[in-house]
């Protein structure tokens, strides 16, 4: 099963593609200024489909199989939303162009952004952060800007649960804040004790997920909101879990005043392998003045934009706009746009109906997952889950059997594991996320594997512990791989 | 809606497992009174429809596939060969997540792992990661790792005016929180060795754009003294380069930068209306543990077979957490994945070939646009793909009428960024624009002075 690195295949003289020939008169290049050597491969075209048609095949995807990792929302990934997004007048289209000459493009953010809104209660939109993590670090730096314009400068630490993404506080200290770790109580909350005991004037905010990352929807999240809005800070929302709540609640009414969303997640995008994904960020009227920018506006229809003659809404042209306070860019040009024009076919196709469907089915796929497994491998938090559930590892009456040999051997059954280790206060953490893309059946069978694995963690551990069998590669050594990093395959 | 697979039966039988009487039981943690809002959005299209109706929205854009541009400013109309879309086309690829369990996804991890050698090779740094989201976002990390690097005491960011406008901007939203300085790019006049005079034992890095964002070629000899005297200084040289011209010109190693970074995009993505894109990012093994984001190495399985890992992760977020060197997770990897088929398309001297076509056709054009009544070229500075072209009047009126009596899409305006150039346009030319194309536009704009 062994694919050999393309390097390996390399052989001097080939070719893979036919350039043109040039059709100017040539100008005398600066030698001084030349590079010696380039040691980039040399293959045939085939050579180079064959090598990335064998590598793919060593992928696991949805498009595979199923892929219930916990907190990525792995739906299935519509494929009208991949040929939409390859249209010519979307892909060949420069960001510098008029805007009279890219309506278009900015008509589809424009909407996109209304839509992200409605969604979600909030009164502003940005489209410009490129991932989730960059979503937060747009409401951090909002929160801060927010605090310094108001002339508060005391503000410097944020509260975050010991539930939250790692991405949360990392976050935070990007955007030059302190991390106050809040605990949780023993029914997955927040506890609210904890979170009293440090609400005063230096608190900037709180970043909560809601749902949580144990898939718990926070019980007192009004109160949290209060709490924290009482003391002078300003509530984020992690919108990693949205696809629990959609036409169920909007998290600007729970009392959330910004919020990134996961394109790549609620809204149905691929992941690419760990990208390109679009992380919006959406905040209420106090925070939507400091929103990254530009951001897409409508106007009325004056001399200057011609574009609406023959337009849908005549009187209205579309134009970016950097928001009145903003805390500026946070990439260059306006978001993944690419990725938008993805998630807003979706928003277009499911309709309100359709999301709160997607909602009820995910949160229904994860509630009936958990019925049959509940009972199996323990469950530190007993309750009513939302889309996803954490169950813990250690399961009684074996010795030495880990999540991670749980989680490769399910491998060997065509499934991809559930994210393992986190959220970090469940021992041995197994977060499961079916999403309402699958079927019964499906949901079935995966039971069914981890119910048989529970019996074999028993029975044979043995079988676990060299999990897993039937993959391209065997377990690898991780740690050699961080002790001598080899990083690339050229001398050096 | 056929992305979901329930029927009623089904639900109904998995509400009994359950144990409850209807799904609004599961939602019962939700507070009453806000439960169920109204959404108000447009009611939901088949895919016929939604098809025509992306197809409209996407008709009322002007295509650079029907209209000669002469648009860069750092996203740029480079060939993408068809294997390109057909490999990142490919769902095993698309479809997966960041490769957390790597024995089913050594399609990535190898494949990211040649991107990283591709990157090496191209800049003749040691080390590269899996992406950042942008040249910009990539140039902003290498500015907080440079800080970091230098142990977070040194609180000065010397960048040169040549950097792109927006990058600079990414840069200053990224550090707003971080009580730093950042001089030398308030004249679009700042050349290296003034550079080199703002570097201090408070500077934690210098930066520049190579070529500058108006497209002049540094001179090799120049760099390697500003790397002399940032060395000295204690600080670290970042360079942010056009991976094109990197087929062609010297490699930031070879000059003695510490970081390498940029924007990808012309290595085989399309211009996407500005993204997704992606950042490319290397650097020197010394610094390698002070790098962001996701990186691959190569280890060994229980049978002792190559294989491929995440790893270093130590640095990263879902680790680290408020320690972490940055807070990127999700990066722009099938971006990667098409700039590494693309690289490997290219090859040797493919890559080589298409940078000297840009240079060619671009000195051509500008040869040809300077003999333009009321037209000149800035300055005589070496160039690579882009040049500033002094024009008698406003870009944006030129550019204008280029639209929309000749269906030509004219190059960027410099006055939007630098006062003292206004009037000025900054001309791309590449591998992708004809003699033809060209030919026109200088016909064209002759035509444009004609008529006034």
């Amino acid at each position: 099963m062994k694919e050999p690195l393309i390097y390996e295949i390399s052989s001097p003289g080939r070719i893979g593609v036919n350039l043109p020939e040039c059709d100017v008169e040539q100008t005398p290049l600066p030698e001084e200024f030349l590079r010696e050597d380039l040691p980039l491969p040399e293959v045939s075209e085939v050579d180079l489909v064959r090598h990335y048609v064998r590598l793919s095949q060593l992928n696991h995807g949805v498009d595979k199989g199923f892929y219930p990792l916990g907190s990525c929302t792995m739906k299935y990934n519509p494929k009208v939303n991949e040929d939409v997004a390859k249209l010519p007048g979307f892909v060949h289209t420069h960001p510098y162009q008029a805007p009279c000459a890219v309506q278009g493009s900015l008509f589809l953010m424009y909407h996109l952004q209304e839509f992200l809104q409605e969604i979600t209660g909030f009164s502003g939109v940005s489209l410009q952060p490129a991932a989730g993590a960059h979503g937060e670090l747009a409401g951090v730096l909002m929160i801060r800007a927010y605090h310094e314009s108001r002339g508060d400068h005391k503000r410097t630490r944020m509260l975050i649960p010991d539930s939250a993404h790692g991405t949360n506080p990392a976050s935070t200290t990007m955007a030059g804040y302190e991390t106050v770790k809040i605990v949780s109580d023993d029914r997955g909350n927040v506890n609210l004790d904890g979170l009293r005991a440090h609400c005063d004037d230096t608190v900037a905010g709180l970043m909560l997920t809601n749902p949580n990352t144990l898939g718990l929807f926070e019980e007192y999240v009004q109160d949290i909101a209060g709490m924290i809005h009482e003391c002078g800070g300003l509530l984020y929302g992690d919108g990693a879990n949205l696809n629990a709540i959609m036409g169920i609640a909007k998290p600007a009414e729970l009392g959330f005043d910004v919020m990134h969303f996961n394109l790549h997640k609620t809204f149905s995008t691929p992941h690419g392998g760990g990208g390109p994904g679009a992380g919006p960020v959406g905040a209420n009227e106090i925070l939507a003045p400091f929103l990254p920018g530009p951001i897409v506006v409508m106007e009325r229809l004056d001399e200057s934009c011609e574009a609406g003659e023959d337009w849908e809404e005549e009187a209205y042209c579309y134009d970016l706009q950097m928001p009145a306070s903003s805390i500026g860019r946070l990439k260059a040009f306006y978001g993944n746009f690419g990725v938008c024009v993805k998630a807003y076919t979706y928003i277009r196709m499911l309709g309100a109906a359709g999301l709160r469907q997607a909602s009820e089915d995910a949160v229904l796929n994860a509630n009936y997952l958990l019925s049959r497994l509940k009972g199996i491998y323990p469950l530190p938090y007993d309750r009513t889950c939302m889309h996803e559930f954490v169950l813990s590892g250690p399961l009684p009456g074996t010795m030495d059997v880990h999540t991670i040999d749980i989680a490769k051997r399910l491998m060997d059954f065509g499934f991809h594991p559930p994210t393992v280790y986190f959220p970090l206060i469940v021992p041995e953490a197994l977060m499961i996320e079916p999403t309402e893309t699958e079927s019964k059946e499906t949901l079935d069978a995966f039971a069914d594997a981890l119910i048989q694995i529970a019996e074999e963690a028993r029975g044979n551990p043995e079988l676990l512990h060299t999990a897993p069998h039937v993959t391209p590669v065997s377990r690898l050594d991780e740690v050699q791989a961080a002790r001598k990093p080899v990083l690339q395959c050229l001398k050096g | 809606m056929s992305y979901i697979p329930n029927t009623d039966t089904d639900r109904a039988e998995m509400l009994k497992a359950i144990g409850v009487e209807s799904v609004e039981e599961l939602f019962d943690d939700v507070p009453e009174a806000l439960g169920y809002p109204d959404l108000h959005l447009p009611p939901p299209v088949s895919e016929t429809e939604v098809l025509r109706e992306l197809r409209e929205i996407s008709e009322y854009n002007v295509d650079l596939e029907h209209a000669p541009c002469f648009l860069g400013a750092g996203a740029y109309r480079h060939f993408v060969p068809s294997v390109v879309g057909h490999i990142i086309g490919r769902s095993e690829f698309y479809t997966a997540y960041t490769p957390y369990q790597p024995e089913i996804s050594q399609g990535t991890l190898q494949s990211i792992f040649e991107y990283q050698s591709m990157i090496c090779a191209l800049t003749g740094m040691d080390a590269a990661n899996a992406s950042h989201y942008d040249g910009a976002t990539a140039l902003a990390e290498a500015v907080v790792m440079a800080v970091s690097v230098t142990r977070g005491k040194r609180r000065k960011i010397v960048m040169s005016a040549g950097v792109h406008p927006e990058y600079r901007a990414v840069v200053r939203t990224y550090t707003q929180g971080a009580q730093l300085t950042v001089i030398g790019d308030t004249t679009s006049a700042t050349d290296i060795s003034s550079l080199a005079e703002m570097t201090d034992a408070d500077t934690a890095c210098v930066i520049v754009q190579n070529p500058s964002f108006l497209g002049y070629l540094e001179e090799p000899d120049a760099l390697r003294a500003l790397a002399d005297a940032v060395h000295t200084a204690g600080a670290l040289l970042v360079v942010s380069a056009d991976p094109i011209s990197l087929g062609l010109f010297a490699p930031p190693g070879d000059y003695e930068a510490d970081i390498v970074c940029g924007e990808g995009q012309a290595l085989g993505g399309g211009l996407n209306f500005g993204g997704p894109y992606l950042g490319y990012f290397a650097c020197r093994k010394k610094y390698l543990h002070k790098m962001a984001g996701r990186i691959v190495g190569q280890t060994v399985d229980r049978h002792g077979e190559r294989g491929f890992v995440l790893t270093l992760s130590a640095r990263e977020q879902h680790i680290r957490r408020e320690k972490a060197t940055s807070n990127i997770c999700s990066n722009e990897a099938l971006m990667a994945l098409a700039a590494a088929v693309y690289l490997t398309a290219m090859g040797k001297t493919g890559l080589r070939q298409v940078a000297e076509l840009c240079y060619h056709k671009a000195h051509y054009a500008a040869r040809q646009l300077s003999t333009l009544p009321g037209y000149e070229l800035l300055s005589e500075q070496p160039f690579f793909k882009e040049f500033p072209l002094k024009c008698p009047r406003p870009v944006e009126e030129i550019n204008d009428y280029l639209l929309d009596e000749w269906g030509i899409i004219g190059g960027y305006d410099l006055g939007r960024d630098y006062p003292e150039l206004a009037n000025t346009m900054l001309v791309c030319v590449t591998e992708m624009n004809t003699k033809e194309e060209a030919d026109l536009l200088v016909e064209a704009l002759g035509s444009m002075e004609e008529e006034a």
